[in-house]
């Protein structure tokens, strides 16, 4: 029972969004069953947030090592989660300014977008910004040119990273009129020995390819793993109990 | 020499890389840009759709990734604007609700005339990820039945006839990752044919090349592409071009080019220390 009724709610609605995609009377019983995922969403960030709250007060109160950063995490969630709720700061919305809860929650002057503004922000745009830092780092250290491979990867590099900027168009802006006056062709033929162009042709050509590619076979993989789990063949995702 | 470089502390290649960056902003570095065919096919999307065609922006980022967003955001939302059509945000990221804003408090300051509710308005974030797209391109007041504050869409003069996205001109994406540009394709553009165009990271860009030019018109890949796009904008409206807080990403160029210059320099030093400790036989 335990199996076999997570098993025919995800067979069921599995083809049901299967019929919604390919007959068109059946389009409305797609919309409903990704309706029902929404709210299935809402209890899973319930069952997030309870173990978020199981596994740091765990280690907490079993002192392990980086227990402090744990308590900052649950200070942070808790204290986040209640300015959310009682929509802390936030105002009435002119259309009904009798009832206090209708507000924007993230209006600016709330609780929540002070903490968005003073927290998530500045923290969430330090730690992107800090990536420049370790590729740098990284690019020092690990790219060898090793063998024939991580050559061409590189030389694709350089291409690709002089190419995005405006040293592309200055290096070598000069080679397609330079080619022409030697060859006596046109200077269109030599464009794509410009850098900038080159780089173009990267993504366009090789790049394209290789993940249309890549995309395929993953949707093929997609489609035989689906029917699977449609006909009940693969049942790992109900897990062990 | 050789010593110093194979054991260099990489707190130096982070001061470099600080210095790097921090000259070109701190001096307000640009250069020219040279706009690409694939920033073009973006601009000539927009640009020739005629007068109040209907454009659904969805916004599906957050502050992480502003940086490199949001000036084409800005881009978009003044090209919109200029093109006097109806604009209609909306974000499935929870932090995007914010970038929404920034972009409405842009048309009230630099747009005075234009109207919340008859020339923009907003949706605001949507939880479900794919899965709103995939309702919102049959039936948007089944998911939405109000603006981002509380308004009815029946109240609202710019949404009053609209039953789904089917009924957008243009679908245009500023994406991050999952959910986004992929998706749009995936559950609105490719299924329904509606016209799409994006700007994502640049991380994301080579992952969207697949589905240029049927299911996405064009895309503008990270800071490079926003300042290719800015340029294109100027060039069409001297208004935009004098305003120094419509040229961000240009901006920003200058830092990336330096930024990438270093690099280049750092992995040909690095092959250097390389080939000279394998000569040496104590290569790692």
């Amino acid at each position: 029972m335990k199996r076999t009724v997570p098993l025919l709610i995800a067979m069921f609605a599995g083809i049901m969004l299967l019929a919604s995609t390919f007959i068109p009377l059946t389009e409305t019983w797609g919309e409903t069953v990704t309706i029902w995922f929404d709210i299935l969403a809402v209890g899973a960030f319930v069952l997030g947030g309870g173990n978020l709250l199981k596994i740091h007060l765990e280690k907490i109160s079993s002192k392990r090592s980086g227990w402090a950063f744990s308590v900052v995490t649950l200070l942070a969630f808790v204290i986040t989660l209640w300015v959310g709720l009682v929509q802390w700061g936030v105002n009435p919305p002119k259309l009904y300014p009798t009832h206090s809860w209708a507000g924007n929650y993230i209006e600016e002057g709330s609780g929540l977008f002070w903490i968005y503004d003073n927290v998530v922000y500045p923290l969430t745009a330090t730690m992107f910004a800090m990536l420049a830092f370790y590729v740098a780092s990284a690019a020092f250290r690990a790219f060898r040119a090793k063998n024939i491979e991580a050559t061409l990867l590189l030389f694709t590099a350089f291409i690709v990273l002089l190419g995005r900027t405006y040293a592309g168009v200055f290096l070598t802006d000069w080679v397609p009129g330079f080619m022409a006056m030697i060859t006596g062709m046109t200077p269109e033929h030599f464009n794509t020995m410009q850098l900038d162009e080159l780089t173009g042709w990267i993504m366009n050509a090789p790049n394209k390819a290789g993940n249309r590619a890549i995309t395929i076979g993953i949707a093929l993989g997609v489609v035989s793993y689906s029917l699977k789990i449609l006909m009940g063949v693969d049942r790992s995702y109900l897990g062990q109990d | 020499m050789y010593e110093f470089l194979k054991n260099l502390d990489r707190r130096w290649i982070f001061l470099l890389m600080l210095l790097a960056v921090s000259f070109p902003i701190l001096g307000r570095w640009s250069f020219p840009e040279k706009i690409s065919p694939m920033v073009h096919d973006v601009f000539a999307a927009i640009e020739e759709l005629p007068e109040g065609s209907k454009v659904l922006i969805s916004f599906d980022y957050d502050p992480g990734s502003q940086g490199e967003l949001q000036p084409m955001a800005s881009a978009f939302t003044r090209h919109c604007a200029e093109k006097k059509f109806k604009m209609y945000f909306l974000c499935l990221w929870p932090l995007g609700e914010p970038m929404i804003e920034k972009s409405t408090n842009l048309l009230k300051k630099e747009y005075p005339d234009l109207k919340y509710g008859e020339d923009f308005m907003s949706f605001g974030f949507k939880a479900g990820g794919e899965g709103v797209i995939k309702v919102i391109v049959t039936n948007m007041r089944e998911l939405i039945p109000t603006d981002q504050f509380g308004t009815g869409l029946d109240n609202i003069p710019m949404t009053k006839g609209i039953q789904n996205i089917q009924q957008m001109d243009l679908i245009i994406n500023v994406s991050a990752g999952d959910p986004g540009t992929k998706q749009w394709v995936q559950f609105a553009s490719t299924p329904y044919d509606l016209l799409t165009v994006s700007g994502c990271t640049g991380v994301q860009a080579p992952l969207l090349y697949p589905y240029i030019p049927k299911q996405l018109r064009g895309l503008l890949g990270a800071i490079k592409g926003a300042a290719e796009y800015e340029q294109a904008i100027d060039e069409h409206y001297p208004k935009i071009a004098a305003m120094p807080e419509a040229q961000e990403a240009k901006q920003r160029m200058g830092a990336q080019l330096v930024a990438h210059i270093l690099m280049v320099i750092l992995i040909i030093v690095g092959n250097i220390v390389y080939f000279v400790g394998r000569k040496r036989g104590d290569a790692r």
